[in-house]
């Protein structure tokens, strides 16, 4: 292990848990903190703290040249950016780079190149990954897009080639809603994003949105199988499921070997996941983005497979080749997460950055809670409401979903309104339980009413 | 005489945006529900309303202050 200082460049739950598999190592850990993170858990838990600058990320955890500086007059040897952030920065990647230390992810290349959606979506047909029935790359012909758009079918979705987070998407039912929407989403993406390009997508009707975890030293890849997040909300997961369900064992095994394919063929190295749609229906899936870096839901992989995601990212950082073979990955079980964010879900989501009072967490036989709060810790208000996730894993679904039924009702976080009360009506939907859902389902449930104080006991 | 406080934490903002003016200069006249300004609180934009009319007599942090719920940001006269 050619790492022995590791500097964390984030904060939360992620933070946390870098410091931990770090520390499996026996890796030095340097924790990165903004004038408002001072008292966080993860500073306290890492062997060394540096602050990088105040409360807003653009000044501290944002700012390129500032944590590359930090890092260096801490003597680290490798950076890890965790996920958000400058996690899927190519410029921060390289910039650690150059500075002689070890960038815990791809190169900035592959970053890169897989953080724009044409070229990414390029290297997976070149990889021969199926992609969404749509334009080879970008469209600035108008006239060729209204061609394009006969010959994929209406409804055709329109997207910002440089856009992320669903901004900048438009949906045309018809040959003149393109003539009018396409303009519009050109001119939105230059203001937004400084880049008018758009590209063209057939619309899956309710698609589930299934991604599968890899791993890769450089040279050779596997995956670790897939996770369902199909549960959504303003295009945030708020469920996440491991394996998804009911899929077809030869489905499955199509859509993993073609994340490991795309994996070698751009010499991944790190944690990533390629996501996909899948049309049940019509049992098939397609290739949407790729995330070259650690996900928010990995832990239902790390309790089916029993690998240590974060810790292995490291590892192949270092140098080191892939520790497992693919042979050697299986899935026992079902596991599932919710995100909890300090968040009202009974008062439209409105955020609740409150200081943590009683504190119960449940933490055995098959439950985890990756997390960053203590009693009495003040929740700051300048960052992501996530505020932890609870994770359950059974022998099955069902016994799954029982089961976090149950931890979410051991699970006590007082001082601070979250977002527990709708993972237990989620807990008993009947909907969720059948596997009835898809990436439009949550929001016309939750707009359906079918989360009130009574239903849910108004528990926080 | 009137405060215009915080409703929640977060960073408080003058401006709609950074290319535009102040929601409000001294010397405006503000109704009951005039936004004053913008508090971001995890990432999401909260608008802050006088509660009476007014006079604005200008705000009482700097533009991108860290604030605290029940601090006041504006005065009215």
């Amino acid at each position: 292990m050619s790492i022995q200082r590791l500097f964390i460049a984030n904060r939360g739950e992620i933070a946390v848990r870098i410091v931990r598999a770090a520390q499996s190592l026996g890796i030095h850990t340097i924790q990165a903190h903004s004038e408002a993170d001072t008292d966080m858990l993860a500073v306290r838990m890492a062997d060394q703290a540096v602050c990088i600058g105040p409360a807003q990320a653009a000044k501290s955890y944002l700012d390129v040249d500032r944590v590359v500086q930090a890092a260096m007059d801490a003597g680290a040897d490798a950076v890890h950016p965790g996920y958000g952030f400058l996690a899927e920065s190519p410029r921060f990647a390289r910039a650690i780079e150059k500075a002689g230390m070890i960038f815990v992810g791809p190169s900035a290349d592959t970053i890169e190149r897989m953080g724009d959606k044409v070229s990414a979506r390029q290297a997976a047909e070149a990889a021969g990954v199926p992609v969404v029935p749509g334009s080879d790359g970008r469209i600035d012909d108008m006239d060729h897009a209204a061609d394009l758009a006969g010959q994929i079918g209406y409804p055709v979705m329109i997207k910002a080639s440089a856009g992320g987070g669903g901004r900048g998407i438009r949906i045309a039912d018809t040959p003149e809603d393109l003539t009018k929407l396409a303009p519009q989403a050109r001119q939105e993406a230059q203001a937004a994003f400084g880049d008018g390009g758009i590209y063209l997508e057939k619309v899956i009707p309710q698609p589930r949105h299934i991604e599968v975890q890899i791993m890769g030293d450089g040279t050779d890849a596997v995956h670790c199988f897939e996770r369902e997040c199909s549960l959504q909300r303003r295009r945030q997961k708020v469920w996440e499921e491991a394996p998804a369900f009911d899929l077809p064992e030869p489905t499955r095994e199509a859509m993993c070997q073609s994340a490991v394919d795309l994996a070698r063929a751009v010499g991944y190295r790190g944690a990533g996941t390629i996501e996909y749609l899948y049309d049940a229906a019509a049992d098939e899936f397609y290739f949407i983005e790729m995330n070259t870096r650690i996900q928010v839901e990995h832990p239902v992989t790390e309790m089916v497979t029993g690998l240590d995601l974060v810790a292995m990212m490291i590892r192949v950082a270092g140098g080191e080749p892939l520790p497992v073979a693919q042979s050697d990955i299986h899935l026992t079980g079902h596991a599932i997460e919710v995100r909890l964010n300090a968040e009202d879900p009974l008062n439209k989501f409105m955020p609740f950055p409150g200081v943590v009072g009683t504190l119960v967490l449940p933490e055995s036989g098959g439950i985890r809670v990756d997390h960053f709060l203590y009693e009495g810790y003040q929740i700051p208000p300048f960052y992501d409401s996530l505020i932890g996730k609870l994770i359950v894993h059974a022998p099955t679904r069902e016994a799954a979903i029982d089961k976090m039924a149950t931890a979410l009702e051991a699970i006590s976080i007082n001082g601070l309104k979250t977002t527990i009360p709708m993972h237990k009506a989620l807990a008993q939907s009947p909907d969720v339980r059948a596997g009835r859902v898809h990436t439009q389902w949550l929001e016309p449930w939750l707009d359906a009413g079918n989360l009130t104080t009574d239903q849910t006991g108004g528990a926080s | 005489m009137a405060d215009i406080q915080s409703p929640v934490p977060g960073t408080f903002y003058h401006r709609p945006s950074p290319e535009d003016p102040a929601f409000k200069s001294t010397g405006d006249s503000v109704a009951v529900g005039d936004t004053v300004g913008l508090v971001e609180v995890m990432k999401s934009f909260i608008e802050v309303q006088a509660e009476a009319a007014g006079t604005f007599d200008g705000y009482s942090v700097d533009n991108e202050a860290a604030v605290s719920a029940g601090d006041v940001l504006a005065t009215l006269k």
